[in-house]
């Protein structure tokens, strides 16, 4: 019970409905964020979402609740606790991207989203446990030890970003960020019964993300409702001139589209593609069911679907595991042991290139080695044509599919991921196995296209959430939050919120 | 099949730093061959007609306004390092000793 009598654990509540509580002056900001940590204590040692909580985010709140008390003119979420992946930099609290070698760092400066919320009264509470360098599928690679899927403890929560998901789905945190290089925000969303959005690339800045793949990293916001999505990412997306690649267009808002979407009949005449090659008779039966009701839902409510065809995603996978390590290698090359982070001095001492060598040995886990490794032998004189100069030109012919598809629909449509939570430890070893798991969501990345993850019912062998995949054209993020919010309403009519059926949690 | 040898990893793991032990040299080469074989297949469409793309959305000559903006401090920038004198990154040595 809150002081107020609303009858309802705040934990429970939207971040939508948290903010017009703390704009009513119904709950203060404080007794927000007090509900969240207390959630978080009782559960995170079970989930493990969090890899640092927020020792500043009561006095955040209270800033908020002060400021309100002055007559501020005050955003839609200013209040609302948030949790941040740990690719992102806070410039007070450590920020490891899941990583041995960045262990303790405290970065000099916020990254852009985080700058964001905070400016727009969000409060932190903490930073989430990803896959090292956002390397994985599951969040096993974590330097960290994982996080555990809160349907089931010993299953995995989805990765890179399964800490984001994990903390949104366990009523940990009402809306994280993420951020979604082949699938790290939607996959998790899939498996943990949440909403993930990957925007537009160029969207949201990623001045401040720790990158992985420059052409294909993308930030974006965690929920539960996509209503919810869609105001953290007003918050924090448009142009940056501290990214070049930040797109400098005007975005309209997301949230009147998701309003919009759930109230209106938005589908009468819409086209719905539904992509041939990622309805695949190798997924999980129990997705492609809900899939095919989901799309059934669609129908009745005045969509029209037509079946397109992708010929290229057959590649997608494989063009996408050469760039990625290609892009990552180079990246991951700051890691010197001079400017921040590790550094290990090998016995009796070495030149800098023996310590740099001691480091990134000492400081980098299997994943991350394997990426770099694939990636400097892709780059290499003599496979460079043959290995990343192919890769390059399957990611034009993808390219070219979507464009093709979307002359066909209005958006295009997949499950977002092709199983269910897979458990613990299943797949760690088998790197290819791991890789397939992004089979539907990375051709959005490799074609810069936004795409939304939302919950479409339990797959009926296991219980376990399942996700349905929007994808529209690039800087059309609106028509996703538009027509995710009318199937979200219509599942929910169907299934009720999925989230109710998830274990409790705590003791 | 691939030709990825122990040799080769570890020739690539001193290109990449990476002091690897003998141990992962080897499960490296046995995974690196399987995924190599896997990722091989772009070239069977990789035509040369058709041109690369290396970013999504291509933007040309980005550049902000030429004016002075806030920058970190040499106490901000140094915080992080392992090692630093106060204004400077302290470097291990460059070179080895003669033999």
């Amino acid at each position: 019970m809150t002081p107020q009598g609303h009858g309802a654990d705040l934990t429970r509540l939207t971040a939508a409905e948290l903010g017009e509580l703390l704009a009513a002056r119904e709950v203060s900001a404080v007794e927000v964020a007090q509900a969240h940590l207390d959630r978080i204590a009782a559960v995170d040692a079970d989930v493990h979402a969090f890899l640092h909580v927020s020792g500043t985010a009561l006095a955040a709140a209270a800033a908020v609740d002060a400021a309100r008390g002055d007559g501020e003119r005050l955003g839609p979420l200013a209040g609302v606790p948030i949790a941040i992946k740990d690719v992102l930099c806070t410039r007070d609290m450590p920020s490891t991207a899941g990583s041995r070698i960045l262990e303790g760092w405290i970065p000099p400066y916020d990254a852009t989203p985080v700058a964001r919320l905070r400016a727009a009264g969000l409060v932190p509470l903490g930073k989430t446990n990803m896959d090292e360098f956002a390397m994985g599928s599951s969040t096993e690679y974590s330097a960290f030890g994982p996080t555990r899927n809160p349907w089931d403890l010993d299953r995995i929560p989805g990765g890179s970003g399964g800490g984001s998901a994990a903390a949104v789905a366990a009523f940990e945190s009402p809306v994280a960020l993420g951020s979604d290089t082949g699938g790290s925000i939607r996959q998790p969303s899939a498996v943990t019964g949440t909403v993930g959005v990957k925007p537009t690339y160029g969207g949201v800045s990623r001045y401040g993300a720790i990158a992985l793949a420059s052409s294909l990293d993308q930030v974006g916001p965690v929920a539960r409702t996509v209503l919810d999505a869609a105001l953290v990412h007003d918050v924090i997306g448009g142009h940056d001139p501290r990214d070049s690649t930040s797109l400098p267009e005007r975005w309209p808002s997301f949230a009147e589209a998701a309003r919009e979407g759930a109230l209106a009949d938005s589908l009468r005449g819409v086209r719905i593609g539904v992509i041939a090659e990622l309805d695949s008779p190798g997924f999980q039966p129990g997705v492609t069911q809900r899939f095919h009701e989901a799309l059934g839902l669609l129908t009745s409510a005045g969509a029209e679907i037509v079946e397109v065809s992708a010929p290229h995603f057959d590649y997608a996978v494989a063009a996408y595991y050469l760039i990625l390590p290609a892009e990552a290698s180079s990246n991951l090359a700051k890691f010197d042991s001079v400017r921040f982070g590790l550094r290990v001095t090998p016995p009796g001492g070495g030149t800098v290139e023996q310590v740099m060598a001691a480091t990134r040995e000492a400081g980098f886990g299997p994943e991350v080695k394997r990426r770099i490794i694939l990636g400097t032998y892709a780059l290499s004189a003599g496979y460079y044509d043959a290995y990343y100069g192919s890769a390059q030109k399957v990611r034009t012919l993808i390219q070219r599919d979507f464009a093709a598809a979307f002359e066909q629909a209005d958006v295009l449509v997949s499950p977002a991921a092709p199983t269910t939570a897979f458990r613990i430890g299943e797949k760690v070893d088998d790197p290819l196995a791991m890789y397939l798991n992004d089979i539907t969501t990375l051709p959005a990345n490799l074609a810069g296209i936004p795409g939304l993850a939302l919950p479409m019912g339990l797959a009926p062998e296991d219980g376990l959430p399942t996700g349905f995949q929007l994808m529209a054209p690039a800087r059309e993020d609106a028509r996703l939050y538009r027509i995710g919010a009318t199937l979200e309403r219509l599942l929910l009519e169907r299934h009720g919120p999925i989230l109710a059926a998830a274990p409790s949690l705590g003791h | 099949m691939s030709e990825i040898t122990p040799e080769t990893v570890k020739h690539l793991a001193e290109l990449a730093r990476i002091a690897l032990t003998d141990e992962e040299i080897s499960v490296l080469t046995g995974q690196l061959g399987a995924i190599v074989d896997s990722v091989a297949k772009v070239a069977e469409i990789a035509t040369p007609d058709v041109p690369a793309t290396s970013h999504p959305i291509p933007m040309a000559n980005v550049a902000r306004p030429d004016v002075p903006g806030p920058t970190l401090t040499p106490e901000e920038a140094l915080a992080g390092a392992p090692e630093s004198d106060g204004s400077r990154f302290v470097v291990s040595a460059i070179l080895g000793e003669e033999p």
